[in-house]
């Protein structure tokens, strides 16, 4: 079934537009076999699914229909976040037409679009010079995030052309983050009519492009502009006004293509495997720990290179040893070929502990591992078995045995 | 088999009662001779055999009676606490002494765990063990759940022998067999001892008593050997039950009283020292005990006892050495002074550098029956720590209630040192028994014993009347009685003209009132303390049983649908349970050794459903586990907990408080209840999709059945749980807690 391909399922809006075509050559980390050519298919046709038989078909879906009311086929809103709470990856445009549909699948992936049907982000400042003085709503936007897992090594040198529609980070989530925010004087706003009120998203709080990586590492990216993966855009050239530098291409096609990359786990994809703790010593693995124990613990990390796991290397991935608060915290030293171990004693409390590592970083697949391991005190017989403290106690009793002895003796035989 | 042919009741007849032909056949001659012998017992014999066959009837009938629950319901372990009990000795059993010694057992307090082999009692469990294996060596293939279920019946029939042997040692054997006929059926003991309640108190009621009459009988006697023999009682005493703490503070207060009434004996201090000492050191070996003896309050009485002993003997002997009196009340008040000074001196140092430690809640709610309502509700909670109330000392004592007084009479009539114990015995523990509704089982050998007194010695007098009468009218023939104390009583009043119908007419009344007992305790056995509570019984609408099997069910599916490193959160009550039946991690457990943990509990219970998600969370719960009765009517459900869990709770987390639950100091679940606790995690988990159900006909749906309203809040929605199973009838409820939300 499809599950043994990674595939990408583009839902379309009826105006056809060009897609891009993702590059991707070989497998993707979590999905064993080539990938298989993206299937495209328009948002109404009937025979639209996801799954069939439980299974999902796809691993990645894009939605480039933002004007849609209800897809084709019995996709429906909670199929889509099935998708992605089941570990699947989405790309959702929107634009000015958008549907509540496709603003309600944002909004339950943490991203508010502008109310304002009408509205659109507005730049008097950081706008693409055009041939034409235009409204102002083509925004040529460089505030990227600052992280080369999410965009890339190679750094955006272009800005990316923009034009659609504002959204704002929902503040209750804190999963969701901004990749291109507008400049601080951008607002939304409906470019035809005069302002009457003042607009009600302003500023660097406009996301354009967000992205979301779930609990489950599934990934999300939306934004406000269809066009933006538009040939026209990623082909055109860009002049940020107020700027005299021009390039010839925007850097829409590099922004967008590495941020795919991302999105579909071809960059900064994780894995953790075997986690081991072992008493110091010894190799196999207790089944519990004594309090004071001496043991060593490691585990192995593993970066997703696009082509093959490469030995993931960092200094700062800490191992917790946790019962109900961390008892011990030791930054684990890495050998650069993946391997990441340290050793240390086990503290004098006893109970169900738990070894934790939890990895957080920005764009990295989050890596949570709990491994429960109960620590016992002392058995009867692993306490000291004579203390010098208690040598007064020791002599005392032997000095009344030997005292006991002489008293009876005296007393049987003595006239 | 010839021997229990006992013709001789009346113990006159046997002098004359024709012997058998003597010119038998002599082919049965050899029979014939030895049935011939053993009927010309002599009195002495008779008696004895009458009195061994009663005891054995007593030993059985005790045994019996307490089979009530294994012929309604299955051989099955009752309750809460003796699933514990149970499941300990299974492992001591599958895994042997050491293991269990040093058992740490990390599925209950999750996360904390619990080291099962430093704070158990293992008395019990070893007890069974041994039997366990006596029976397996001896090719009894059973199994060691029937071993469990059978130990608390055996050892109430020992407890008669027991009591027996303590009432011959203050009284006679008349009031020995009497005590042994009232302890067999007496329901205070009963309800602690039916088969299945495999609990600490069946093994420890008899080594109590045990303790007790051996420490008599080394009064008595001023024997080591009786001392050591008690020092041993009270080891297995301390091996088995916390109750303990009575015998180590009751017997040092005897001691004192027989101090100051004037009653030292070297007996005495040959009896207290050895049991104390020896006794002090054997219990030291429990490691759940350890140093508690020479370290904690509660046991000093016993100490300082006995140094004063010391000081007494050491007066004593000054006493002999001079003769000057007037020198010697000199150094008595000089002595007496010098020794309750040091005494105070190094109980206020020790007190005070904690090396002493004070007196635990439970002692101190002994003393004051409000202290643990105002300072430890997690006491106060259970209800078997609540006062008695009248009607329950009239269902567990019956007719003894009145004969205890009368026994009472008796005792001080002939006051002895093992009557003074007795009387003290009796009265402490009637106190306690007022104070806890579950010390009503340590007053039962006391009230039964003194009592026995009271009916023994009565039958005896009344009887005694009776054959002098006989025998003044009748031929003065020599015949021998019971207790031999027939000269004491020659000098009865024989001139009164009604005394011989009085006598009659208060010996039958008497005899009513005895059978009256007995079918009292047979019916409190039978309807009252021999349901397993965790196997429901109810009448149907046609007289037929219902029985709801919920709580194991429940279990059941705990057992098979969870996965095995789930961790379960409930109430403390059902820990136990859960873990030994459902064989999951439990966060709390019927051992309240730690109150912060059942308050953390006791919060996220009452707290709203996001902020008690916080705390499961952090507890790593994932099924919740609520018993709820509104359907079947079943009224010792979580929501009548409730109150509890939001006082405990409160107690460590001052953001709970209770009046936010009440509705100007009402509890209420209907409409008019409280917001909070409409909304809070316990009330939604009891009555989620309850709204929905019809429970009674003529009722609207959402009828509680338990409190007998029409719930408040219908339209429950739960945000980060979500229901799992639900047993049959409703009474055990399992959530699942959700793992966070993916996207958010």
């Amino acid at each position: 079934m499809g599950r043994n391909y990674f595939t990408i399922l583009t839902v379309l809006s009826v105006t056809l537009l060009p897609i891009l075509s993702l590059s991707f050559s070989t497998d993707s980390p979590n999905r064993s076999s080539p990938l298989s050519p993206p299937r495209r298919l328009l948002a109404d046709d009937p025979k639209l699914a996801l799954q069939r038989y439980g299974q999902y078909l796809y691993d990645g879906l894009i939605l480039f229909s933002p004007s849609i009311e209800r897809f084709g086929g019995a996709l429906d809103l909670a199929d889509v976040l099935d998708f992605v709470d089941s570990g699947h990856d989405l790309i959702i445009a929107a634009d000015s037409s958008s549907s509540d549909l496709i603003k309600s699948v944002a909004t339950e992936c943490g991203v508010d679009f502008d109310e304002d049907p009408s509205a659109l982000v507005i730049d008097h400042k950081s706008y693409a010079v055009a041939e034409t003085e235009g409204d102002h709503t083509l925004i040529a936007a460089d505030d990227f995030i600052e992280s080369d897992v999410l965009l890339g090594k190679k750094k955006i040198e272009a800005p990316v052309l923009f034009k659609g529609i504002a959204h704002s980070l929902n503040a209750a989530n804190t999963l969701v983050l901004k990749v291109l925010s507008a400049s601080p004087l951008a607002y939304s706003a409906n470019p035809n009519s005069k302002l009457s009120s003042p607009p009600s998203l302003t500023g660097s709080s406009i996301s354009l492009v967000s992205v979301v990586q779930a609990r489950n590492n599934a990934r999300i990216m939306i934004t406000g502009s269809l066009d933006m993966f538009s040939n026209r855009f990623l082909r055109s050239s860009v002049q940020k006004a107020g700027s005299s530098r021009k390039y010839d291409k925007s850097g829409n096609e590099q922004f967008v293509t590495e941020l795919s990359k991302w999105v579909f786990h071809v960059r900064g994809h994780l894995k953790a495997v075997n986690l081991r703790h072992n008493k110091a010593g010894e190799t196999d693995e207790p089944a519990m720990y004594r309090i004071k124990d001496d043991l060593v613990f490691s585990v192995e990390i593993y970066e997703w290179s696009g082509k093959s796991w490469e030995p993931y290397v960092a200094n700062d991935v800490q191992v917790q040893l946790y019962m109900m608060s961390p008892y011990v915290l030791k930054t684990l030293s890495n050998d650069k070929k993946g391997l990441y171990h340290t050793s240390f004693k086990v503290p004098d409390v006893y109970g169900v502990f738990q070894f934790k590592v939890e990895y957080h970083r920005l764009g990295y697949t989050s890596l949570s591992l709990f491994k429960q391991i109960p620590v016992r005190p002392f058995r009867h017989n692993e306490y000291e078995r004579f203390i010098t403290a208690a040598f007064p106690y020791y002599g005392a009793s032997f000095t009344m045995m030997a005292g006991f002895f002489l008293f009876s003796f005296v007393y049987l035989y003595h006239k | 088999m010839a021997v229990t042919k006992t013709e001789p009741i009346n113990g006159s007849t046997t002098k004359s009662s024709a012997p058998p032909l003597p010119s038998m056949p002599l082919k049965s001659d050899l029979l014939s001779i030895l049935s011939l012998k053993s009927l010309r017992l002599k009195t002495k014999q008779q008696e004895l055999l009458i009195r061994v066959s009663i005891l054995c009837l007593v030993y059985v009938l005790a045994f019996i009676t307490r089979l009530f629950s294994v012929l309604r319901y299955e051989s099955m372990i009752h309750e809460f606490d003796p699933y514990f009990n149970y499941r300990t000795t299974l492992f001591l059993t599958q895994k042997g002494f050491y293991e269990f010694w040093n058992w740490f057992d990390s599925e209950s307090w999750y996360p904390l765990g619990r080291i099962i082999g430093g704070t158990l009692y293992p008395g019990l469990m070893v007890t069974a063990a041994m039997m366990y294996w006596g029976l397996r060596f001896l090719r009894f293939a059973v199994h060691i759940r029937e071993v469990c279920v059978l130990t608390a019946p055996f050892f109430a029939s020992n407890t008669t022998l027991v009591a027996y042997f303590f009432g011959k040692e203050i009284w006679d054997t008349g009031a020995g067999l009497v005590a042994a006929v009232l302890i067999a059926i007496c329901p205070g003991y009963i309800s602690r001892s039916v088969a299945g309640s495999y609990d600490n108190e069946g093994v420890a009621i008899f080594a109590l008593l045990l303790t007790f009459y051996l420490f008599v009988k080394a009064v008595n006697t001023g024997s080591l050997a009786w001392g050591l023999a008690s020092a041993f009682g009270y080891f297995y005493m301390v091996s088995a039950w916390g109750g303990y703490v009575f015998i180590i503070n009751l017997i040092p207060l005897y001691v004192l009283a027989l101090l100051i009434t004037g009653r030292y004996s070297m007996r005495l201090y040959v009896a207290y020292n050895c049991m104390y000492v020896l006794g002090m050191l054997l219990a030291m070996q429990i490691r759940f005990v350890g140093f508690q003896h020479v370290q904690s309050g509660e046991h000093m009485a016993a100490m300082g006892v006995f140094f004063l002993m010391q000081v007494f003997y050491f007066l004593d002997w000054v006493k002999h050495l001079l003769n000057d009196k007037k020198l010697f009340e000199a150094f008595l008040r000089i002595t007496v002074t010098c020794a309750v000074g040091v005494g105070a001196i190094a109980l206020g140092v020790g007190t005070a550098s904690g090396y002493i430690s004070p007196w635990s809640g439970r002692f101190y709610s002994l003393l004051d029956p409000t202290y643990a309502k105002d300072h430890i509700p997690i006491i106060a909670s259970v209800s078997e720590h609540q006062p008695t109330a009248w009607s329950s000392f009239m269902f567990d004592f019956h007719i003894l209630l009145f004969l205890f007084p009368a026994g009472l009479y008796f005792c001080f009539k002939r006051l002895s040192d093992a009557t003074i114990f007795i009387v003290m015995y009796g009265l402490t523990s009637m106190y306690f028994a007022g104070v806890m509704v579950r010390l009503i089982l340590v007053a039962t050998p006391a009230v039964c014993l003194i009592s026995a007194i009271a009916v023994s010695a009565t039958i005896k007098n009344l009887t005694m009347l009776l054959r002098t009468k006989s025998k003044v009218s009748q031929t003065g023939s020599t015949k021998g009685t019971g207790g031999g104390k027939t000269s004491s009583k020659a000098m009865l009043d024989q001139s009164q003209p009604f005394q011989r119908n009085g006598a009659i007419a208060l010996l039958f009344g008497a005899f009513y009132l005895l059978s009256r007992y007995a079918i009292h305790c047979t019916w409190v056995t039978s309807e009252a303390y021999s349901s397993p509570s965790i196997v429901l019984a109810a009448r149907g609408a046609h007289g037929n049983r219902v029985i709801f099997d919920d709580y194991r069910e429940a279990y059941y599916w705990l057992r098979q649908n969870t996965p095995p490193d789930a961790k379960v959160m409930s109430w403390w009550d059902y820990g136990y349970q859960i873990t030994a039946m459902g064989n999951r991690t439990v966060i709390v457990d019927n051992n309240t050794w730690n109150n912060t943990h059942i308050a953390t509990v006791g919060r996220a219970m009452s707290s709203y459903e996001d902020e008690a998600y916080e705390i499961m969370r952090s507890l790593d719960v994932d099924y919740v586990l609520v018993v709820f009765g509104g359907v079947t009517g079943y009224s010792s459900d979580d929501i009548n907990k409730f109150l509890w869990m939001v006082r405990i709770g409160g107690g460590v987390f001052p953001v709970i408080k209770e009046p936010d639950y009440l509705v100007n100091g009402e509890y209420r679940v209907d409409k008019g209840a409280a917001p909070k606790m409409l909304n809070c995690l316990m009330y939604k988990l009891s009555y989620y999709r309850f709204g929905e159900l019809m429970t009674e006909y003529g009722k609207p749906p959402g009828y509680d059945r338990a409190r007998g309203v029409e719930i408040g809040n219908k339209d429950i929605k739960l945000e980060h749980l979500e229901e799992a199973f639900t047993t049959s009838n409703w009474i055990v409820r399992i959530y699942k807690v959700k793992p966070p939300n993916n996207r958010w």
